[in-house]
């Protein structure tokens, strides 16, 4: 220990997706540049009688898209832990497939970690067992409810699976968790934790008690039931909620040098990390928006970038009332003159409002916008709300251009913000 | 083979997910199964559900075998 805190570079080199659009990295961003839209009626549980009866689900296996567990996760861990986990480990395992790190000595695998949260976490579990609970008795409870629900147990699965004894950690900041996961893992191996940290979220609470309980708050989208591809529809005048998403993104955080000596493909470079507190209301934003300018803020400051540099802002976007416009309102007013020439999307238009696993998914959309020089669309922007004029929001249609640095946005309730600066690698 | 037997077998495949030729009467939970402790508190749960009987924790300990099962619950339900 030479006692100073030596900041190191850190690269992204591995990617996991399992999103409404796909269950893996290509599928998906193919999809989603496509102007797809994985919203569809609620298949998990007979929703008939609920307000909201729409989500964007993760499709079953036997779907052009779908999602096969079986790939990387057992039977058995499957029947004792709820989705969100078998989600996240999936995400995890594609994520250091992708980076060639399936195969880490002992040595390598003390200093690789996990940091991969989510919003909720098993609340489909929490429900059934409830209801065992009170149908059959305690004796009825299931021995794995607890570790089947936790929402760190996406990191400790994933450590057991691929014998990872680094830093072992989870987020769990509502809708930031995705963008505060990757942030706090890049810390950890900026300050020397770890040279390796698989950083995402997932979430999978697509269930009854979900659906009304987010519903009751007022938080989904319930005017569009019978054309649920056009629910989802961030900064248009006819927006009134989200609609729910489920699934997870995981990246493979790197130290630079270690990914350059071996010669990794890299897909980008973390440079800033915001974080900020609204201090205002558990669930509306901060009427000025104050959390979120604050948030970017930071993540701009740390980056190093002038604000021109940014090409495309992957917006928190949910498609509620109030936080599309407070969110871009903070925009206009950090970015002022350099919002010419920068385009600005939300992904959720596509694939929902994943919670805990938004912040991450959308940073590898963000990354796949870098690679390939393209930025996804706004779905069901018809009409863009009046404070919304003036921005490239990219409606309907992904646009090609060139992108070398992008900012990600995520916020949550609690009033918890986050945003990630990245930018191309040359 | 006996009911008794298959509706075991069928459970102990369907909790541990593992193949059927492995559920051999002489097979342990533990040692050629692949179960941990839960597991056992697991299966034992769902032997009580399937064949209506209680299997006390005491009882429960001494079943390390795909046989052990089988036998208690013979021996024990209605």
């Amino acid at each position: 220990m030479d006692g100073e805190f030596r900041m190191r570079r850190v690269v992204v080199t591995g990617l996991g997706l399992v999103t409404p659009l796909g269950a893996e990295v290509e599928t998906a961003w193919k999809n989603l540049i496509a102007g797809k839209s994985g919203a569809g009626p609620i298949t998990r549980f007979d929703a008939t009688d609920y307000k909201c009866r729409i989500a964007c689900e993760v499709k079953p296996a036997d779907h052009e898209y779908g999602f096969d567990a079986y790939k990387r996760v057992d039977h058995k861990v499957q029947r004792q832990v709820d989705p969100f986990i078998v989600f996240g480990i999936d995400a995890a395992g594609q994520a250091l497939e992708d980076a060639g790190l399936t195969d880490m000595s002992e040595e390598e695998r003390y200093r690789a970690g996990c940091s991969i949260g989510a919003g909720i976490g098993g609340l489909p579990g929490i429900e059934s067992e409830s209801l065992v609970l009170d149908r059959k008795g305690p004796a009825r409870v299931s021995p794995h409810f607890v570790h089947g629900r936790l929402i760190n147990l996406i990191s400790g699965q994933v450590s057991i699976k691929y014998g990872l004894m680094g830093p072992n950690h989870a987020v769990v900041t509502a809708c930031s968790t995705g963008a505060h996961s990757i942030g706090d893992a890049a810390r950890m191996i900026a300050m020397d934790d770890a040279d390796v940290m698989l950083a995402g979220g997932a979430e999978g609470a697509i269930c009854p008690i979900g659906i009304a309980g987010f519903a009751q708050a007022r938080a989904l989208s319930t005017a569009f039931n019978d054309t649920p591809e056009k629910a989802s529809r961030p900064y248009d005048r006819d927006r009134d909620g989200f609609v729910m998403g489920e699934g997870a993104g995981v990246v493979v955080l790197e130290e630079y040098e270690r990914a350059k000596a071996r010669g990794a493909k890299i897909y980008a470079e973390v440079i800033g990390y915001g974080l900020s507190g609204d201090a205002y209301h558990v669930t509306a934003p901060h009427p000025e928006g104050s959390g979120a300018y604050r948030s970017m803020e930071m993540a701009m400051r740390k980056s190093g970038l002038a604000l021109a540099d940014i090409d495309y802002v992957n917006a928190h976007g949910t498609s509620t009332p109030l936080g599309d416009e407070l969110e871009l309102g903070a925009v206009r007013r950090l970015f002022g003159p350099a919002l010419e020439g920068m385009s600005m999307s939300s992904t959720k238009s596509a694939i929902g409002h994943l919670l805990g696993g938004a912040g991450a998914v959308e940073s590898i959309f963000c990354i796949l916008a870098m690679r390939d020089g393209i930025v996804p669309p706004t779905l069901n922007l018809d009409n863009p709300s009046e404070n919304c004029v003036g921005v490239d929001l990219v409606p309907h249609v992904a646009k090609e251009r060139k992108v070398r640095a992008i900012l990600n946005n995520s916020f949550g309730f609690g009033g918890t913000n986050a945003s990630l600066v990245m930018k191309a690698v040359d | 083979m006996s009911d008794t037997a298959d509706r075991v077998k069928k459970i102990v495949v369907e909790n541990l997910g593992v193949e059927a030729e492995k559920v051999t009467e002489d097979a342990s939970f533990i040692d050629d199964l692949g179960a941990d402790s839960l597991d056992i508190v697991e299966l034992v749960m769902a032997f009580e559900e399937e064949f209506g009987v209680e299997i006390p924790d005491d009882a429960a300990e001494k079943i390390t075998t795909v046989k052990d099962a089988i036998t208690y619950i013979d021996e024990h339900k209605g």
